[in-house]
């Protein structure tokens, strides 16, 4: 009846976790009644200002996410339309605590029962409000857990997270909950293991647990032999995240000690300001479109957000793609409305119809390059006229811009290699000044089959034989004519794919940030 | 001396106006003295613009066209404002949201 009880449930946010069991669920006090309708809405009245008040303490501490979670919260906790519904209840005799209750139930069944999935998780926001006027009503938010305490309950609002001192460790054990849920979301970006799902067979449950939120589960009432395991597991994870983040500011190498150059795609000149140019050899793929979102972005905006980057790089190569735009994602007065928009005018084919609009980013480009290591390369080349015809171009703003003697510089002007027409005869295009292979469009049209369509998904693979094929010739090429090869597309990151890559011979992969220290580690365990 | 002022504007946000634009919306019509009030449609039902709820509520998606009406003395001033926000997309676009965690 004593012995270990273990329970198993999905992780949501990896790691180890051991310490006392605190229950999130229990103990809450009951509300004592005021006796006059006066007295329960000044009671009411006073804890919302408690509960607007803990939300602003809160506030003060967070950035990004949680802060604008909590902005939401405050201003609806701040809307007399929210209370007065409470207040009304409150005249027509009912306590404040089920006044307060009811009111939200309202509107919360409202946002349960929206179409929009947004909304609907919106629900869990209303809830959290709901019980911090409610804890506050019944002084139930006296109750903090002791440091290192893996919190234990049916689920765990979002404000009690942020609320809660993680310092000293601890985790989180549910027994319903979410890896999607925006408290899910909080415990990754902080690191705090979490597992959810757990079931309903815990109750009243107390004392020591090992939380094991790599492969999703806890131990309760463990004994000696589970601690020493559990401890072992922990140890070897603390190790191998350790080695993965030592790893990722130093150069990666395979097993056989050869050097692999591991550089970051960007989508925007923000993303920068979270990456550690010391964590990586520079930017392989710096995408322009975010620029073109709703207005076409005149000549500074776009020479300010390049130059930016390349000084951010501090001399490591940026290599800048030239709008990839297409009907997919249509950008007013520039893309066209296409029946097949994955076949069509997109990429350098579109720059190259719209050579005005082609020119300011070319302008941009050449008066950004002497600012940095600015590469620069042209994606959906097809044929080689499009390359001969993007390049003049280059030389004549080039001009343009020395006869208006404006600094400026000529960068290396490269492709991508993504049709396939350029990956099965790339001696057509020995001229480009390097070529980066865009594996995911590659793959999508090698293999006829769409990344987003589950039905063909699997047949959408950078390890099929024939894609493999195509980037080792390629690679191969690249090697005999003395053309700079690197892949720039999200099989750079993949632990599965990086050594078939490696030993098709590829040294040079530029990944998502957040995948450089698994990809510097997958890396190091290649025999290529 | 009040005066009044309306007007309609697209919203373009690819989000519509969810929680983020919702209290960017709201935080700015409470700046102004004047009564705000919006509807997705020109006969209403109208709606207090102040009221973050009530906005959230309206559960309104990116295409539709949002009326606003506002009395008092700056109700020019806020009817133009949220308009202008609105048309910004609700100043998204230039935070760099592209702040998201990739997995």
């Amino acid at each position: 009846m004593s012995g270990p009880l273990r329970l198993s449930g999905t992780p949501a946010s990896g790691g180890y976790a051991e310490g006392p069991i605190f229950c999130l669920d229990g103990g809450a006090a009951s509300y004592v009644p005021k006796g006059s309708a006066a007295a329960e809405a000044q009671t009411l009245k006073a804890a919302i200002e408690a509960a607007s008040e803990q939300l602003a303490v809160l506030a003060a501490a967070s950035t990004g996410e949680a802060a604008d979670m909590l902005e939401f919260q405050s201003a609806m906790l701040a809307d007399d339309s929210l209370s007065r519904l409470a207040f009304d209840a409150i005249n027509a005799g009912r306590t404040a605590d089920k006044a307060w209750a009811d009111a939200l139930a309202g509107e919360i069944a409202g946002y349960e029962a929206a179409d929009d999935e947004y909304f609907r998780a919106r629900a869990a926001d209303l809830k959290d409000i709901r019980q911090q006027v409610l804890d506050a009503l019944t002084s139930t938010r006296d109750r903090t857990a002791p440091p290192g305490a893996i919190l234990f309950g049916e689920d765990i609002a979002p404000t009690r997270f942020l609320a809660t001192d993680w310092s000293a460790g601890g985790g989180i054990a549910l027994s319903k909950g979410s890896p999607a849920s925006h408290v899910a979301m909080l415990a990754r970006s902080r690191g705090v293991p979490m597992v959810v799902g757990l079931g309903s067979a815990a109750k009243d449950v107390a004392g020591l647990a090992l939380l094991d939120a790599e492969h999703g589960g806890i131990v309760l009432r463990p004994t000696e032999r589970d601690i020493e395991g559990f401890r072992k597991s922990s140890a070897a994870y603390g190790e191998r995240r350790r080695r993965a983040e030592d790893g990722v500011m130093r150069s990666a190498a395979t097993e056989n000690g050869i050097s692999v150059r591991v550089l970051v795609n960007v989508a925007d000149p923000w993303d920068v300001d979270r990456i550690d140019i010391a964590s990586c050899d520079g930017v392989g793929l710096m995408r322009t479109e975010f620029l073109f979102g709703k207005d076409l972005p005149d000549e500074e905006t776009q020479y300010r957000a390049y130059r930016k980057v390349l000084e951010w790089a501090d001399g490591k190569p940026v290599t800048i793609r030239t709008i990839d735009a297409g009907g997919d994602k249509p950008v007013p007065g520039f893309t066209v409305e296409e029946g097949n928009p994955f076949l069509g005018l997109r990429g350098i084919r579109l720059s190259l119809s719209r050579p005005e609009i082609f020119r300011l980013q070319i302008r941009a480009l050449l008066r950004a390059a002497v600012h940095g290591n600015l590469k620069v390369m042209f994606p959906m080349i097809s044929v080689p006229e499009e390359y001969t015809r993007a390049v003049a171009l280059f030389a004549e703003e080039a001009k343009n811009l020395a006869v208006a003697g404006e600094p400026h510089a000529m960068p290396p002007l490269g492709i991508m290699v993504e049709v396939p027409s350029v990956a099965i005869a790339p001696e057509l295009f020995s001229n480009a000044a390097f070529f980066s292979i865009g594996s995911n469009d590659l793959t999508q049209y090698v293999m006829a089959a769409a990344r987003d369509n589950t039905a063909v998904a699997a047949l959408n693979s950078v390890t099929n034989p024939a894609v493999l094929r195509l980037i080792a010739a390629v690679a191969e090429f690249g090697r005999q004519h003395d053309v700079p090869v690197s892949l720039c597309g999200d099989a750079g990151g993949d632990p599965a794919a990086i050594p078939h890559l490696l030993r098709a011979g590829l040294r040079d992969l530029s990944v998502a940030p957040a995948q450089l220290a698994l990809a510097k580690a997958a890396i190091a365990g290649v025999t290529a | 001396m009040s005066a009044t002022a309306a007007a309609q504007v697209e919203i373009t946000h690819a989000v519509g106006l969810h929680a983020r634009p919702s209290v960017k919306f709201t935080k700015l019509a409470k700046t102004f003295d004047a009564n705000v009030e919006m509807a997705l449609a020109g006969d209403g039902p109208w709606i207090d613009a102040k009221s973050i709820v009530k906005v959230m509520a309206a559960k309104a998606p990116k295409g539709t066209v949002l009326h606003l009406r506002a009395t008092g003395d700056d109700a020019e001033s806020a009817v133009k404002a949220l308009v202008e926000l609105v048309e910004r997309d609700f100043d998204e676009a230039t935070e760099g949201e592209a702040h998201v965690r990739t997995a």
